[in-house]
């Protein structure tokens, strides 16, 4: 008798543990089953529903340890109606969760490379489980360098771990924002101007990139100077997700459903769509 | 002086030049250091360096009177300052103050432009280095206008 896999339309209630404001705008919510402990296993890059009852479901990345399954992790953007919803959930309170849904960063396929990590905004939040994962098995990588840009100091994202990254010698960690006071210690400019800061082999790199998708698109410009091939770079995409498996069609770009044959891409698979409009 | 031949030559900007024309870079050159809070340059001043940054951080700034100064970009190891060296009116049109211990090669730039009137093959590879980091510059600029984070 074969085991009977669940239904992927079906969400399964969580409960808040833990609310933490990370913006003016952005929450991070730790969260656990409600029936009891039990592991969510997702790979980096993965993304879940989340469905705020009452007002709607969304597609969130996880933002959590990939080695830590007992918390699912999610960082969310209060941006409509059902974002805000899920903002403002208290601990204790319940959400439907289902996933994890798509293709994850490439992580344990990029042993022996150098990793450019490259971040804007809450572009972050979807790379953090890769950063967990690579520095977990840290011996495996090359150098390892994170560039993060945000508008101000005030919009990045988990500053404190920043400090702990910052701290580490087996990790390089640029910083940069688009504005700032004269307090501010970091750098002033965009992610790509950081790139030349880097270092890195550029034959044996590999870039994952999250944010913007004019930030995503001038960063590919970048790296593609350093001498970086469209099979090097892999970005993820956000579109209207909705039913997590490819049936639905919401999700629909060009060829591709995002919800499953992304939210990840090579970027070679999608040079010929990323720039186009209207799809 | 010799010193600097060697840091120039391993420095982005000036990467692959011909040896005579890194002598004839040193020749304008000299070494400065900025301790942190010391302005390299001030708006409407004289522009008369074009500086090499070797070490350390630098700010560049704009002073809005009700906002103070107003960082517009940070720039550091490998980079240059002083792009609008080469045109009039040869003044500098914003603050550039030293964030951490800044080591810099100052070139003093009528020497640079006198060397380059003599000699215009030497004109020439400057030129075209300085159109390279303008154009990247330009993209750079473009590229904040975007508003990157703002979608």
């Amino acid at each position: 008798m074969t085991a009977k896999l669940p239904d992927p339309m079906l969400p399964t209630p969580f409960v808040v543990q833990k609310v933490k404001r990370e913006t003016s705008d952005t929450y991070t919510l730790d969260l656990s089953r409600a029936d009891g402990p039990t592991n969510f296993a997702f790979a980096p890059g993965q993304f879940n529903m989340l469905y705020a009852f009452g007002a709607g479901e969304v597609p969130i990345s996880i933002s959590g340890d990939p080695a830590v399954p007992k918390t699912l992790v999610h960082t969310v953007r209060d941006v409509g109606n059902v974002t805000r919803a899920i903002c403002r959930l208290k601990r204790g309170e319940v959400l439907g969760v289902r996933g994890p849904f798509g293709v994850p960063w490439p992580v344990d396929r990029v042993a022996g490379e150098d990793v450019l990590i490259i971040a804007g905004g809450l572009g972050l939040a979807p790379l953090r489980p890769a950063l967990y994962h690579l520095l977990q098995h840290r011996g495996e990588f090359g150098n390892i360098e994170l560039i993060y840009g945000a508008r101000t100091p005030k919009d990045l994202l988990y500053p404190k771990e920043l400090e702990r990254w910052r701290g580490r010698f087996d990790l390089r960690v640029h910083v940069t924002v688009d504005s700032a006071a004269d307090d501010w210690r970091s750098n002033v400019g965009v992610v790509t101007k950081i790139i030349d800061r880097a270092r890195f082999d550029p034959p044996s790199t590999v870039a994952l990139i999250c944010g913007p998708g004019v930030m995503m698109r001038f960063t590919v410009l970048e790296l593609m100077s350093h001498g970086l091939t469209p099979e090097q770079i892999y970005v993820s995409m956000e579109r209207n997700m909705k039913c997590g498996i490819g049936l639905c069609g919401h999700c629909q770009w060009g060829p591709y459903f995002v919800c499953k044959d992304g939210p990840v891409y090579r970027f070679d698979r999608i040079k010929d769509w990323f720039d186009r409009r209207e799809v | 002086m010799d010193t600097m031949e060697p840091i120039l030559a391993a420095h982005p900007f000036f990467r692959g030049l011909d040896s005579r024309y890194l002598k004839l870079i040193v020749e304008c050159a000299s070494r400065e250091t900025f301790s942190p809070g010391k302005f390299l340059c001030q708006d409407n001043e004289e522009a008369r360096k074009f500086y090499v940054i070797h070490h350390g951080r630098v700010a560049v700034e704009i002073y809005r009177a009700r906002r103070g100064a107003v960082t517009l970009q940070t720039i550091g190891e490998g980079e240059v300052l002083g792009w609008l060296w080469f045109d009039r009116p040869y003044h500098w049109h914003m603050d550039a103050r030293a964030l951490d211990l800044t080591r810099v090669i100052s070139l003093e730039v009528q020497g640079l432009m006198d060397r380059c009137n003599r000699d215009h093959d030497f004109g020439y590879e400057l030129m075209r280095r300085y159109a390279h980091h303008l154009a990247v510059q330009f993209r750079v600029t473009k590229a904040q206008l975007a508003d990157f984070y703002g979608d």
